[in-house]
């Protein structure tokens, strides 16, 4: 690395967090320098925050508006909770980059872009009359305009590659710009260049020289005068991993098959965002994992069923589109009373709606979208890491219960990535099913007296061989019944065994005080935003707390109480309002709301204007 | 379990059977348990799953497992138990309505994958439990409720759909013929793969009239081609009828009983054009087949998954910490 420069005055900075944006086309690896940045920053002890932000075309146009994607990621010392409102930081690959995310930078922002990329073609295609880089139209920001096309071909140029491979590179150039920018170590990327590139060295060398290059051009270079350093974050001892939310799930499975020692089958059907739980999934067959990709959605249900029955832990995942096709299956999981897990990775909806952007709005379908008396326990999960503990909860209730357990994911959860402490098993739930009688005593529909569960037994016990169906069973013979005060009992049964769930929920957190003037009442994906934004409200001494919620069905037994004792309640959430419905119906309590329909998760800033101007208007 | 025999009885659920007086389902629920309690299997082993309609009532009428699904999603039902649990054996109980219509997307991907499966369609070319709609077998100008002026929908024969989608086991039999029948689930059951089985029968209530001059013993020779692996595609209560291909086309050739002319074609359940061509003969211009039409050894979709674990080896055994690690962890001190 070239060291002459060092003498130059560089200015350190110590910061408590920044936020960076990564947006190009589709096809410039975005994604890919992204997630490198993450790992660098995570290595560094930062705590951090990432949210990919890709359109649904796999490779729209190149140089196009809809084809910019993007990937946000927030890091630094304390408890970094979201992915940041408005980057401090752009790096805009392309004039199209640039306009899609100018409207979200605050005055004063960084913006460095391949000022090569800026050529009238590519101007038009993103809808500039003139170049915003030489007119004077970003005055009121920093614009650091890198000619990285030359730069890269300048730094390969004994290499042998094709021009093609050469620009292939530039993102490289760009990432150790900011590594430099940043302080970061060079290491993690330059180990993961030569996996990824171990069967063609030629291009391992080229990326690996191309990153470096871009680091000393930061150094050599008078227009990067400012370096940061972000303060570590004092996060608790142990070994992590960055995951995100899918992933998370996925090894969330695979820990409670292994604790419950039964073998994992997880029956699934490709659906963005929900893919990568059933890719994930697909490379650990060696770990006792069944993993079945099934031609329908349906299929995927009901083989996760058949899965249920055959005694193993089953699981399926799916998006909002899956879930309605799964509904019908998942009344035969409930009249038949087997255990599984059930993901919902929620995106924009109804129908194909926007496929790769996040939303709130199946929470209702979770709840009550089935036929019939349908109830079955759904959690939430509140942020990447978190999916696993829920989706962990969601594993251990439904086997104990004996009853499906939906997980409410989303497309910020599941594409987001923070660190993830890795439990001890000492750390992790102890799974429990209803003891089972001997076969002379056994009925296919008795219950343990404080769950309700029935006894789970599979093919391949001997002795405890049962049918069971769709049809309505006799409260504990478990044959068919058509008897009217039976269905009745059973439909009670089935409501009362769910209900009983809440039993197992702990105390709910308050954060902030135990009464007072405002409760901000959030579940699933919001919890960052909701977080920060109410620690800075008490900061600015506002009469504002928050509670989050993991149980959605059933609630925690302490949440009505616990809301009567605010003046108010605001229910932030990514839809015209479903959680707020079901408190008003729960609790007769009139909630306040803010909702937000646009694909994006809603921010801290929008909750803190929200908690402001209900607290003002007081 | 030791290892007593079992007999029929004891695959018997001993409820009172409640399909309607004269149905061919009894005979088909004697023949499987029969059949099952030839498979030296202990009876936890037996997994029977059907879907919606009259047949699917069949486990309730069974003493192994049983699972009484969704109408048409038996299949799937049964592929995650069978893929959870390949040592079990897992029979399918549906029909033309669940298996064909509502269930027919899933009835080709279970074939395709080859899963152990014994699928047993029953087809009376109706809807009997709803009462009386056309279903996907039912025959041109049928008149039902759903078409009183006669069907007009082109129907699937289930057989032939199975020979074409290169089922490695395909089979028809019927409700009354209990010998030939018989023969087939002993050879399905026996199968590694799919195995698919049509019985034909009628709805006493519905569809009575289906396949009514097969049923009479003492006539239905002459209507029906037996087909056998490795003998002669000779049919007729004389024997005195036989199936020659002239230029691939089938062509009904009479002869002198006992002195088969050498072009009739001697059967071969390998031969998967055969059974195509076989498989599709229909009334009136050909005598219906009925037999094991096709066999192909395939190794089987468990078989393949478990090889694939296998092959990577199974790291199981793996400390829970190790595998959530992964290979990027970092400590924080």
């Amino acid at each position: 690395m070239n060291k002459a420069n060092n003498s130059r005055k560089v200015s350190v900075s110590q910061l408590n967090s920044v936020t960076v944006r990564f947006a190009g086309d589709s096809g410039d690896g975005i994604q890919l320098v992204g997630s490198q940045f993450a790992n660098a920053t995570a290595i560094a002890g930062n705590d951090l925050s990432t949210l990919p932000d890709y359109p649904a075309e796999i490779r729209a146009p190149a140089g196009s508006l809809a084809g910019v994607s993007g990937f946000q990621i927030s890091f630094g010392d304390e408890s970094v909770l979201t992915p940041g409102n408005k980057p401090d930081v752009l790096l805009a690959m392309n004039p199209a980059a640039l306009a899609v995310n100018l409207k979200n930078l605050d005055k004063g922002s960084v913006i460095i872009t391949n000022s090569e990329a800026f050529v009238p073609a590519a101007l038009e295609k993103a809808g500039y009359k003139s170049n915003p880089l030489e007119d004077g139209s970003l005055s009121n920001y920093r614009v650091i305009g890198v000619p990285v096309n030359a730069l890269t071909e300048a730094a390969l140029k004994d290499s042998g590659l094709t021009q093609a491979q050469v620009l292939k590179c530039k993102n490289f150039y760009l990432l150790g710009l900011l590594y430099w920018m940043y302080d970061l170590p060079l290491e993690t990327t330059r180990a993961w260049i030569q996996t990824k590139f171990k069967k063609a060295p030629e291009l391992a060398a080229a990326n690996d020289k191309v990153l470096l290059a871009g680091y000393d051009y930061a150094e050599a270079t008078e227009i990067f005068d400012s370096r940061f350093k972000l303060r570590k974050s004092p996060v608790t001892p142990g070994k992590y991993r960055n995951l995100t939310g899918n992933e998370a799930a996925a090894y969330a499975l695979i820990t409670a098959a292994k604790l419950l020692k039964k073998k994992l089958f997880y029956g699934s059907y490709p659906i963005t965002p929900a893919s990568e739980i059933l890719q994930t999934l697909s490379k650990h067959r060696a770990q006792d994992v069944v993993v079945f990709q099934a031609e329908d959605e349906i299929a995927a249900m009901c083989s996760t069923i058949g899965a249920a029955f055959g005694g193993e832990l089953a699981a399926t995942g799916t998006s909002g589109p899956g879930l309605s096709l799964k509904a019908e299956a998942m009344g035969l999981a409930v009249i038949a009373e087997l255990p599984m897990v059930i993901i919902n990775v929620q995106r924009g909806g109804p129908s194909t709606g926007l496929p790769t952007k996040t939303e709130q709005s199946d929470l209702l379908q979770a709840v009550y979208g089935r036929h019939g008396e349908c109830p079955l326990v759904v959690l939430a999960a509140s942020s990447p890491a978190d999916c696993f503990h829920t989706t962990l909860e969601a594993a251990r209730l439904a086997v104990k219960y004996m009853t499906p357990v939906i997980v409410l994911s989303n497309a910020y959860l599941s594409n987001g990535s923070e660190p993830f402490r890795i439990p001890k098993l000492s750390e992790l739930p102890k799974f429990q099913t209803t003891p089972l009688p001997p076969p002379s005593d056994y009925k296919s529909f008795m219950r343990d007296p404080e769950t309700l569960a029935r006894p789970w037994t599979w093919p391949g016990l001997a002795g405890y061989e049962h049918r069971v169906g769709g049809l309505e069973k006799a409260d504990g013979t478990g044959a068919i019944s058509y008897d009217p005060e039976n269905h009745e009992l059973m439909t009670k049964l089935r409501a009362d065994k769910v209900a009983g769930v809440a039993r197992e929920i702990p105390p709910t957190v308050i954060y902030g005080q135990n009464e007072g003037g405002l409760l901000v009442v959030g579940w699933g994906s919001t919890y960052g935003a909701i977080t920060t934004a109410v620690k800075a409200a008490r900061k600015a001494g506002l009469n504002v707390s928050s509670v989050h919620l993991r149980n959605i069905f059933p609630m925690p037994s302490d949440l009505g109480p616990l809301m009567r004792r605010f003046k108010k309640v605001l229910v932030p959430e990514e839809n015209t309002g479903q959680l707020r419905m079901l408190l008003r119906s729960a609790y007769m309590l009139e909630p306040l709301g803010l909702n937000k329909m646009q694909g994006q998760p809603i921010n801290s800033d929008e909750v803190l204007a929200k908690i402001e101007e209900i607290l003002k208007g007081n | 379990m030791e290892n007593t025999k079992l007999t029929i009885k004891d695959f018997s659920s001993n409820l009172p059977v409640k399909w309607c007086p004269g149905c061919g389902n009894f005979a088909i629920l004697n023949m499987i348990q029969k059949t099952m309690a030839g498979m030296s299997l202990p009876r936890e082993k037996f997994a029977v799953i059907s879907g919606i309609g009259c047949s699917s009532r069949f486990p309730y009428y069974m003493s192994t497992y049983g699972f009484h699904t969704l109408h048409g999603r038996a299949l799937p039902v049964a592929t995650g138990a069978k893929l959870s649990n390949p040592d079990l054996s897992v029979w399918v109980i549906t029909g033309d309505g669940d298996g064909l219509s509502i269930g027919g997307n899933h009835m080709l991907h279970a074939i395709r994958r080859n899963i152990g499966l014994k699928i047993v369609l029953f087809n009376n070319r109706i809807y009997g439990l709803t009462k009386g709609q056309a279903s996907p077998t039912t025959q041109p100008g049928t008149k039902t409720k759903t078409t009183p002026l006669g069907a007009i929908d082109y129907p699937f024969n289930p057989a032939r759909l199975a020979v074409g989608l290169d089922c490695t086991f395909v089979a028809r039999g019927l409700d009354n013929d209990i010998a030939g029948t018989s023969r087939i689930f002993e050879r399905a059951a026996k199968h590694n793969g799919t195995a698919f089985v049509e019985v034909l029968q009628k709805c006493v209530p519905f569809s009575d009239k289906e396949f009514e001059p097969l049923k009479d013993p003492a006539a239905r020779e002459d209507l029906l081609l037996r087909v056998e692996h490795g003998r002669p595609l000779v049919f007729g209560k004389n024997k005195d009828k036989g199936i020659a291909f002239r230029n691939y086309r089938p062509e009904i050739v009479t002869f002198k009983a006992g002195e088969v002319p050498a072009e009739v074609a001697v059967y071969d359940e390998t031969n998967a054009e055969m059974a195509y061509l076989v498989s599709g003969f229909t009334q009136p211009e050909f005598p219906v087949p009925v037999g094991v039409f096709k066999v192909t050894e395939k190794p089987s979709y468990e078989e393949l998954y478990y090889r694939q674990v296998a092959e990577i080896g199974d790291t199981k055994g793996q400390e829970l910490e190790t595998l959530l690690a992964g290979p990027d962890a970092w400590e924080i001190k």
